[in-house]
């Protein structure tokens, strides 16, 4: 393990990439050090109630990764459960789709409910969706993605949403 | 620079105690999570995504009757000085601020001021709507932010799921994106020592609590936010009518310590509350820490009508007013002058003047 590069004593945890302007530095950190640049490290985020929990699925059987195939990543995004195990954080709505499976199951921990049962929404002008409805819609969305990436040529895109749709399909 | 001055109210509208049960609670605060459908969420966004949010709903507000009179404040574009300001009246977080890190602000961090609702623009979702009422009031808070929602989502697509609710960048937020928040006095509870034991209770039955300045039940100044931990599988009316249930109880427990106290220990009391007014009325120098201490006696010393009264207005008026960046900016200081105690001090004493309390 490399040494913390601010203090020089404690073990470096945390490498720091900081990007000003164009320049791109690097620098080993002790969680302390970290700290003090207000950078949490993983036994820091694992003190919030979230982090504690995402901390949790990670050891024990690791249900997340079993959900979703390991590196599988957002079609629309492109984060993957590693980015959001890490940030806490999804990358956008799609990802509520994408992960749809271990989501499920996280929610039914953090919340004792899978299902809203505030107020609705429609976008303007659109009616309220229902569940299959809004299925349908992504799978819609996703099938043309995937035609215009066919299309261009973009395979590795094309790969992305064929998984997307597998995964959409496989409910 | 922004020009302050131009906040409509001061932005703190609540101040003046007029909700009820201020005695108590000085504060309610909604707030609704929201995403725009097409827009990759913050972390994973880009400026060009950020600045097309701010557009967005900029131009929505306009046309929006809950934030017609809305001002825009670009905190991306205003001095770490105005950004901690404007935290400090609880008007945008700390992350939004860009107050968290190394005081970098993100680009597109936007406040959306109005006199009734506010949004926060580009914080952890596109956008966090506001609404915030003196005193004990979750159903007028709730009532002008919904409203604001309403207004907002029939004119922009929100990133709605039919089982979810509303997409959120955080799976706590998720579903109904709604954290109410009851800012509350409990001095008597922290002096009985059953502020624990009632916190621990309030989080067993789904609650949260954090302190509005300092954390836990360290909480400076005995000034808690209690909130809604959960966002999902109960209507918003469900949500807001256990946090009020609670926050009732709360306020009970809140009265019962203070009887106590009067009946058990009414010399240590009297003597805690003339303490604290001494040393506020008197100081020449206060940290902000030993300020929002000494403001939390005054009050119970008051509400116990120990002490001369001393508007609730003004003392609410203190405690935001007292902040180093409010100090800073009446005085023309820097935020790390050493002077600014001296001056913190200063206004202190100002006020009870001003009360008539010469």
């Amino acid at each position: 393990m490399n040494p913390c590069q601010s203090c020089h004593e404690r073990d470096a945890v945390v490498r720091l990439t900081q990007i000003v302007g164009d320049d791109v530095t690097t620098v080993h950190l002790c969680s302390k050090c970290a700290a003090e640049r207000g950078i949490e490290t993983a036994t820091e985020v694992a003190q919030t109630p979230l982090g504690a929990f995402l901390a949790a699925m990670d050891k024990g059987g690791a249900p997340m990764a079993a959900a979703a195939a390991v590196g599988e990543a957002c079609p629309e995004c492109g984060a993957t459960l590693q980015d959001f195990r890490a940030s806490g954080r999804l990358g956008c709505a799609r990802c509520w789709i994408t992960f749809e499976r271990p989501l499920r199951d996280m929610l039914r921990r953090l919340h004792g409910a899978t299902r809203h049962t505030g107020t609705g929404y429609a976008r303007p002008g659109a009616e309220q969706l229902t569940v299959p409805e809004y299925r349908e819609r992504t799978r819609t969305e996703l099938g043309e993605q995937l035609r215009l990436a066919v299309a261009a040529e973009q395979f590795e895109r094309a790969a992305e949403l064929r998984d997307a749709l597998r995964v959409l399909e496989g409910e | 620079m922004t020009d302050l001055a131009l906040v409509p109210d001061g932005g703190m509208p609540w101040l003046d105690a007029s909700g009820p049960n201020s005695d108590l609670v000085l504060s309610t605060r909604i707030r609704l999570a929201r995403n725009l459908a097409g827009r990759p969420f913050w972390g994973r966004n880009s400026p060009e995504d950020r600045e097309a949010i701010v557009t967005t709903i900029g131009a929505a507000a306009q046309d929006m009757p809950a934030l017609a009179d809305a001002t825009m404040y670009r905190l991306d574009a205003v001095s770490i000085a105005t950004r901690r300001w404007l935290n400090e009246r609880q008007l945008v977080s700390r992350e939004l601020a860009g107050l968290d890190a190394a005081g970098r602000v993100r680009s597109g961090a936007v406040l959306l001021l109005g006199r009734s609702a506010s949004a926060m623009i580009n914080e952890e979702d596109h956008v966090r709507l506001q609404g915030l009422r003196s005193g004990f009031a979750l159903e007028s808070a709730y009532g002008v932010t919904d409203r604001t929602d309403r207004e907002l989502g029939a004119r922009v697509s929100f990133a709605f799921h039919p089982e979810f609710g509303y997409l959120t960048a955080c799976p706590t937020n998720v579903g109904t994106g709604l954290r109410a928040s009851v800012l509350i006095h409990l001095p008597a509870l922290v002096l009985t020592k059953e502020i624990t034991k009632v916190l621990q209770g309030l989080a067993q039955v789904g609650l949260t609590y954090r302190g509005l300045f300092g954390e836990g039940s360290e909480a400076l100044g005995n000034l808690f936010q209690l909130s809604n931990q959960t966002t999902l599988g109960k209507s918003e009316a469900e949500l807001l009518d256990h946090l009020g249930r609670m926050v009732h109880q709360v306020m009970a427990y809140e009265e019962r310590a203070r009887t106590a106290l009067r009946r058990d220990a009414s010399a240590a009391l009297e003597d805690k509350a003339w303490r604290a007014w001494a040393v506020l009325k008197h100081a020449r120098t206060l940290s902000f820490e030993e300020t929002v201490d000494l403001l939390s006696g005054v009050r119970l010393g008051v509400g116990l009508r120990i002490l001369p009264d001393v508007p609730l207005y003004s003392l609410n008026r203190v405690l935001v007013l007292a902040q180093t960046a409010h100090v800073a900016e009446a005085a023309g200081l820097s935020l790390d002058a050493d002077a600014i105690p001296e001056h913190r001090a200063a206004f202190v004493r100002r006020m009870f003047e001003e009360v008539g309390h010469q």
